[in-house]
């Protein structure tokens, strides 16, 4: 009888246990995840403040700092350029038979000079930089991590996070916003040509008529944002290459998460930072 | 596992006692390279289980043991690329295992490494990899400096190399120019990994020469770690045979090779 009285218990028993097992494996593979993310953050973290302390302290690497400045802003002017030039003409060719049927045909320049300087411009110089510059700094470290480089520079009693990451941070925040003044040009001066293809018009009246109205702020606060895109960038990039691990493949995974992560990043970070700008520059 | 049976049998001479002495150097001074106690370990793998070695001004160790016995991690240890979990590193007396930063980088500039695949800056010719710790060390002018570099690669032999690139360079060449970096300083301790490994037989005798010529013409403490067992007789005044994160042995080429310890023979066996 005490025998018979234990077995259903014994059932329940075991239920509780799959349910709790259910439970675990649920947990563990929703913590794991996470766990990762948190953990990525945290040596993100601690890797910004190594780069911070170094880049206080002398030598400040003035010729690693110019010859990152050609190679992330001379060597991605072209791509840029020809960017912003795309967006121009396709802005143009859009917008014009939109606007034509709210007949407010001559608000064509305006609309082009704005989503340019606003919008477009500064977000494809970040995502078109972080392709080309996150990939590259991505690959670069990575591999210079993986053949112990980075490891024989420390070893010389030089500290990598100044001479690798700080002037390449540095030099992306300088370029940015000079990279997204050129794709601004670009697209407006293209914009203009796929105008005046369609409909003969100045560049003189065009621009008179893009910038009525605009104010300085309109230009300032969303062409320097890209200098937050631009720390973004170098960090990500920087922090991917030197954390990279298991030889060429390894190297290749640092370039493609730089690249993936620095575009997410940039995304994130420009709708973070429209809405201040539309705060402190209403 | 038949290992660690016998190397508890063994007459185990560590460094730390009766060599520490020899080791030391000749006019009292404190030892160039001092462990005690190190431990390390990766995750759950123990790696160096309290290991003791001292190495004098002058002298040359030769570090041998089977791959993954963290014979490499001893010398990132030791130059401060790693910490160790525990234990002691002293250079020249100074204990390194705390320093900050800029400390390290001091004791840096008073060591030479020579990495296992050379690690020379891909993006830099030969000529920039050599000067690259004298342009950020010295005071040197351009021309003291080109001059300290042709130099340094006319004793490796590598003085017509000056315009290429690593890429463009065999292991052996590699080696070489890594080898002429790791000197550019005059360093008083010269950790080399691996010098001859991959490179043919005449290659690692002439690495081998050039690494005794340096050390006849300078004072300098010497950690090599290799599997090469005659580079270990040619260069090295002391052999330490690590196993299981430990030195199980200490002592000559010919001490160690006259041993009836079956691990040691075992090591020995393959070249005899």
């Amino acid at each position: 009888m005490s025998h018979n009285a234990k077995v259903p218990r014994l059932w329940v028993s075991q239920d509780a246990l799959q349910v709790a097992s259910l439970t675990r494996s649920t947990l563990t593979s929703l913590w794991s995840p996470l766990n990762g993310f948190l953990e990525w953050f945290g040596e993100l973290g601690i890797f910004v403040w190594q780069v911070m302390r170094a880049s206080v302290r002398r030598p400040f690497e003035g010729r690693e700092l110019i010859r990152q400045l050609d190679e992330i802003g001379s060597k991605s002017l072209p791509l840029v350029a020809l960017a912003g030039a795309a967006i121009g003409a396709v802005l143009s060719l859009e917008s014009r038979h939109s606007l034509i049927r709210f007949g407010a045909k001559s608000m064509l320049p305006a609309a082009i000079v704005f989503s340019i300087i606003h919008e477009t411009g500064p977000v494809v110089t970040g995502l078109v930089v972080s392709g080309r510059v996150g990939a590259g700094i991505g690959a670069e470290l990575g591999s210079m991590k993986v053949t112990e480089q980075i490891d024989a520079i420390e070893a010389s009693g030089v500290n990598p996070y100044k001479l690798l990451a700080f002037t390449r941070i540095l030099a992306c925040i300088l370029m940015l916003p000079l990279l997204t003044l050129a794709a601004d040009f670009c697209g407006v001066a293209v914009g203009w040509i796929a105008d005046t293809l369609a409909e003969p018009i100045s560049f003189h009246k065009f621009l008179h008529a893009g910038f009525a109205g605009a104010s300085f702020s309109d230009f300032l606060a969303p062409t320097f944002r890209t200098a937050v895109f631009g720390l973004i960038i170098g960090v990500i990039a920087c922090y991917q290459g030197m954390r990279s691990q298991g030889g060429t493949e390894g190297v290749g995974r640092s370039a493609t998460s730089s690249v993936v992560l620095s575009s997410l990043f940039v995304i994130v970070a420009d709708v973070v930072l429209v809405k201040l700008i539309l705060v402190f520059f209403p | 596992m038949m290992h660690t049976e016998q190397t508890v049998a063994l007459p185990i001479t560590k460094s730390g006692d009766s060599h520490a002495i020899e080791n030391a150097d000749r006019n009292g001074a404190s030892p160039a390279v001092m462990l005690s106690g190190l431990h390390k370990s990766f995750g759950a793998q123990k790696v160096l289980d309290g290991i003791e070695l001292t190495v004098g001004s002058g002298k040359t160790l030769a570090v041998l043991g089977r791959s993954g016995t963290g014979k490499s991690v001893l010398l990132k240890l030791i130059v401060g690329l790693q910490k160790p979990d525990l234990g002691s590193i002293r250079i020249h007396g100074q204990e390194i295992t705390n320093s900050n930063l800029e400390a390290m980088n001091e004791i840096r500039k008073t060591m030479g490494f020579l990495f296992q695949h050379a690690a020379l800056y891909d993006s830099l010719t030969v000529e920039e990899n050599v000067a690259f710790p004298l342009r950020r060390h010295t005071k040197m002018t351009a021309s003291e400096r080109g001059d300290r570099v042709r130099e340094l690669l006319a004793g490796v032999g590598m003085e017509s190399e000056l315009e290429k690139m690593p890429s463009d360079l065999s292991g052996g060449m590699q080696k070489r120019v890594g080898l002429a970096r790791a000197l550019a300083l005059e360093p008083g301790i010269l950790l080399l990994d691996e010098p001859t490994a991959g490179l043919d037989p005449i290659t690692s005798r002439e690495i081998d020469e050039l690494i005794l010529k340096f050390q006849e013409e300078r004072d300098v403490a010497s950690i090599v770690v290799t599997h090469d067992l005659q580079s270990a007789k040619i260069i090295a005044d002391r052999i330490v045979l690590l196993h299981q994160g430990n030195a199980v042995i200490e002592g000559t080429f010919e001490e160690l090779e006259r041993s009836d310890d079956k691990f040691v023979a075992e090591f020995f066996k393959r070249d005899s």
